[in-house]
């Protein structure tokens, strides 16, 4: 069996009395898509901040392609290949859409101190941009102000910016949040297209999508990971089942 | 060619043809307005590279334009006077020669915005607002209580620097000098909008969280910003003290502050000739309603309070329209 | 250097203190509740101290004058906000401060279009002339003292308003939930207008109070601005315990740092260039405080953590 590009183990955090992340394990394998369910409050964007950077765990490790990044900031972790997505898109609205994926190729590339050569003039830049929009079907759409496209093409464009890192491990926080039927389809589509290229751990509520797509599924209450494994196994399980619908154990 | 294209070609031919024009008919008082409308558009172009782009609303920009006076007021003056600038142990002369106080006026207040942006960056907001205006008004204290200097009175330069191959008390001549500088800080901030530097800073203006899960650091950027910013309206502040022969504390105090942002707001935020039409406007009505009205300022303010609350493009965007990316 | 000497100058600091108060308390009150930076807070002291040199003249009481300088800048601060300041709660603070800049041109330029460049003077209520003598053979000015009693009354009053009645309670959670309390039913409109006019009431009695030991002119109220953003700088913004709190400690360090650090240079530089260093210093000693805090707690001593 290969190594896990991203591995959680033994995360902690707790906000006064309140444990917000009990002990989790987590593992991203190669290929695959591990989706992260739980109801409202169950501590996932909490879980997500900590594997990103954003907030620091009380005690615990990450591991990413088997280094230890616990304690380098967002910015460290994703010049090292860890490429979220936001729920709330967040995307320099003014800009263009080339400029947003032009964005994360200039992270990608390290460049982004040159004062004088026109950005946009940068091919390898340009190219790595665009195939990020061509990825994702928005390459038409490039020279479109970005408050100007859809919420969905908004999502998609999410991923563009996290695709032209050219990622070790996708983390993505709602990636269908707010999709119509149509618009859903499509993100799953083009996720099941990703996972080849990298790893993703996926938070969502759209059940449907998670159960089309993920290869296995954690299911997180109250701060703790209370099953862990394939679609049909966790569709059977007792606890969860419990926690969802309140059945009888 | 855009609409704004055409303002911005209006503005260059006004800023070469009335001077000429002032040059030709005798009129050396309209050059002396033309002088101190180009270097307010100078500072507020410095201004503009912190607010427009990086979102930084300063409070404090007059510190680098006082910092540049004193240094042209320091140097000169010990040149003036023939008196080493430190003690004994090193001798440094003052000079009257333009490049090397414009060199020193510079550096020390892109210094200075290098402290001042370490410790306002720690903050955002509100904060940054405040902190920035209380160093301004820190160095106003300072440079009043600094006698040695001048003090409250500020200190009077008696001849204009030097530029080889000039005559600066030839008004067209100065004028062109601070003209060409003008240029060069307008063709720079473009370039700087333009590269991966201006992409990086506008995207942590707008989402910073966006920029550190792409590997970029934000705050760098904008401190990077603050400096040049810093040090382009430090170089305004050292011609003012040339076109005045005279620096003192006032160019310190935070009314200066104030109008170097009204300069951009006026003009139109983010835009690149912004500043440019900001400061040809204000010169313009301090001329032409100062002389008709001592207390113009009410006017100003009034005017002001309309551009915030109803014209938010200023100058520039009532002219040319809806702002456009850059591209 | 005496006891006395330093006592004396420990209830200046004092004195500065809370008339500082006075005037955080307003600005952090109005960026608490409402989310505004008002830089036009200055010409509200301002305002105050015209109208009481004023009405002082005009009637001979100073309690008169104080009772006319609050309702009057209570009054300018509800005017500015329901023509200017309310357009602009939901704007960036670059327009804020731009907005409130251009009121202060306005007020400044309109205070010397009525009143000239002349200063006013404010005459000390009688009641309060001459010194009174403390323990230990103290002499002290009966005015100052009134004013640091003033203050601490207004500071008591302001703590039990916010924390004891109904419109603090109000108060309070229009600083935590704005679209909250307006969908329990209150008016969030004449709040805010009165909040507004609230601090302007404090900032225009300051004004009055400190326009009897200096003198009443337009641009008085402009370092008291700035010093009293350094106050809720160092203090939180939006805390009002911090604003106290902040506004004794740069009261303090300003008056003494301005009798002390030339003192202190003097004892291993030459009179007068140990005179010359600590008061270049001295004028700087609450902006260094400032980075200080800064270095050290990012958003004040009682702000919230970001």
């Amino acid at each position: 069996m290969t190594d896990p590009v991203l591995e959680v183990r033994g995360l902690t955090k707790r906000f006064g009395a309140l444990v917000v992340s009990d002990a989790i394990d987590l593992s991203l394998n190669p290929g695959e898509i591990h989706a992260l369910i739980g109801p409202n409050g169950a501590g996932k964007t909490t879980l997500i901040a900590q594997v990103c950077g954003m907030l620091a765990p009380d005690a615990g490790r990450i591991r990413l392609k088997g280094q230890d990044v616990t304690a380098l900031p967002a910015r460290a972790r994703a010049r090292r290949g860890l490429a979220r997505t936001f729920q709330i898109s967040a995307l320099a609205m003014e800009d263009t859409v080339l400029q947003n994926a032009m964005l994360g190729a200039l992270g990608a590339a390290a460049t982004p101190w040159r004062l004088f050569r026109p950005v946009l003039q940068d091919a390898a830049l340009r190219a790595t941009a665009e195939a990020a929009l061509s990825r994702v079907g928005l390459l038409d759409k490039a020279a479109v102000r970005t408050a100007e496209l859809s919420h969905g093409e908004r999502r998609q464009l999410e991923v563009a910016v996290a695709l032209t890192l050219k990622p070790a491990a996708f983390v993505m926080d709602e990636p269908m949040a707010g999709l119509g039927a149509e618009g859903g389809q499509k993100m799953t589509a083009l996720l099941d297209q990703l996972r080849h290229e990298a790893p993703i751990l996926l938070v969502e509520h759209d059940m449907d999508a998670v159960f089309a797509l993920a290869d296995r599924i954690s299911v997180l209450v109250y701060g703790r990971v209370i099953a862990s494994g394939p679609p049909d196994a966790i569709r059977a399980d007792a606890a969860v089942r419990e926690a969802y619908l309140g059945d009888a154990a | 060619m855009s609409r704004e294209g055409y303002v911005n070609a209006a503005l260059i031919a006004g800023l070469i043809g009335v001077p000429l024009w002032a040059h030709v008919a005798g009129e050396p008082f309209t050059i002396t307005l033309a002088t101190r409308a180009v270097i307010f558009a100078l500072a507020a172009v410095g201004l503009n590279l912190a607010l427009g782009l990086g979102g930084l609303v300063s409070l404090g920009h007059a510190v680098f334009f006082g910092i540049g006076g004193y240094a042209m007021g320091i140097l000169a003056f010990h040149a003036q006077t023939y008196t080493p600038m430190f003690p004994d142990w090193l001798n440094i002369e003052g000079t009257k020669s333009m490049p090397v106080i414009w060199l020193v006026a510079v550096v020390s207040s892109a210094l200075a915005a290098l402290v001042i942006g370490l410790l306002s960056l720690r903050t955002s907001g509100v904060y940054f607002i405040m902190i920035t205006l209380a160093f301004g008004q820190m160095f106003y204290y300072f440079a009043i209580s600094w006698r040695a200097y001048g003090g409250e009175d500020g200190m009077s330069i008696y001849l204009r620097n030097s530029f080889p191959g000039l005559n600066t008390l030839d008004p067209i001549q100065f004028y062109g000098l601070c003209f060409v500088l003008l240029c060069a800080a307008l063709w720079l901030t473009a370039r700087i909008a333009r590269a991966p530097f201006g992409l990086l800073l506008n995207a942590a203006r707008q989402v910073p969280h966006r920029v550190e899960t792409v590997g970029l650091d934000g705050q760098r950027a904008k401190l990077v910003a603050f400096v040049i910013s810093g040090a382009i309206t430090g170089l305004a502040g050292a011609l003012f003290a040339d076109l005045n022969r005279f620096v003192s504390p006032t160019m310190f105090s935070w009314h200066m502050s104030g109008e170097i942002m009204i300069f951009v707001i006026l003009g139109g935020v983010a835009r690149l000739f912004g500043p440019v039409a900001g400061a040809v406007l204000f010169v313009a009505m301090e001329h032409v309603l100062g002389d008709l009205w001592d207390h113009w300022h009410i006017l100003l303010g009034l005017l002001l309070l309309g551009v915030v609350l109803f014209a938010r493009g200023g100058v520039i965007g009532l002219l040319a329209g809806k702002a456009r990316t850059h591209d | 250097m005496s006891a006395i000497l330093i006592v004396e100058q420990v209830l200046n600091g004092l004195q500065f203190g809370v008339m500082l108060f006075l005037m955080a308390a307003g600005l952090t009150l109005i960026f608490g509740v409402m989310g505004l930076i008002n830089l036009a807070h200055g010409s509200l002291y301002m305002v105050g101290a015209f109208v009481a040199a004023t009405v002082a003249a005009a009637t001979g009481s100073f309690l008169l004058a104080l009772v006319a300088a609050m309702g009057a800048a209570a009054m300018a601060g509800a005017l500015i906000e329901m023509t200017v300041i309310r357009r602009l709660y939901h704007t960036d603070h670059l327009d804020q401060v731009l907005a409130t800049f251009a009121l202060i041109l306005v007020f400044s330029e309109g205070t010397r279009w009525i009143f000239g460049s002349f200063p006013l003077y404010l005459a000390r209520p009688e009641a309060l002339a001459g010194s009174l003598t403390l323990p230990f053979g103290i002499e002290y000015p009966r005015y100052r003292l009134a004013l640091i009693g003033a203050g601490l009354a207004v500071a008591l009053g302001l703590w039990l308003l916010i924390a004891k009645t109904r419109i603090g309670i109000r108060i309070r959670a229009g600083e935590n939930d704005r679209e909250m309390i307006a969908a329990l039913g209150v008016d969030i409109r004449t709040l805010y207008t009165f909040v507004f006019a609230l601090g302007a009431a404090l900032a225009g009695l300051a004004g009055a109070l400190v326009g009897a030991i200096q003198s009443v002119q337009v641009g008085m109220g402009e370092p008291v601005l700035i010093l009293a953003f350094v106050v809720i700088v160092i203090g939180g913004i939006g805390s009002i315990k911090g604003a106290f709190v902040g506004a004794l400690v740069v009261g303090l360090t300003d008056t003494l740092g301005g009798i002390f650090l030339p003192e202190l240079f003097k004892l291993f530089m030459e009179p007068a260039s140990a005179t010359q260093v600590g008061a270049s210093l001295a004028s700087m000693a609450i902006y260094l405080l400032m980075a200080a805090v800064l270095i050290w707690r990012p958003t004040g001593l009682y702000g919230a953590r970001a």
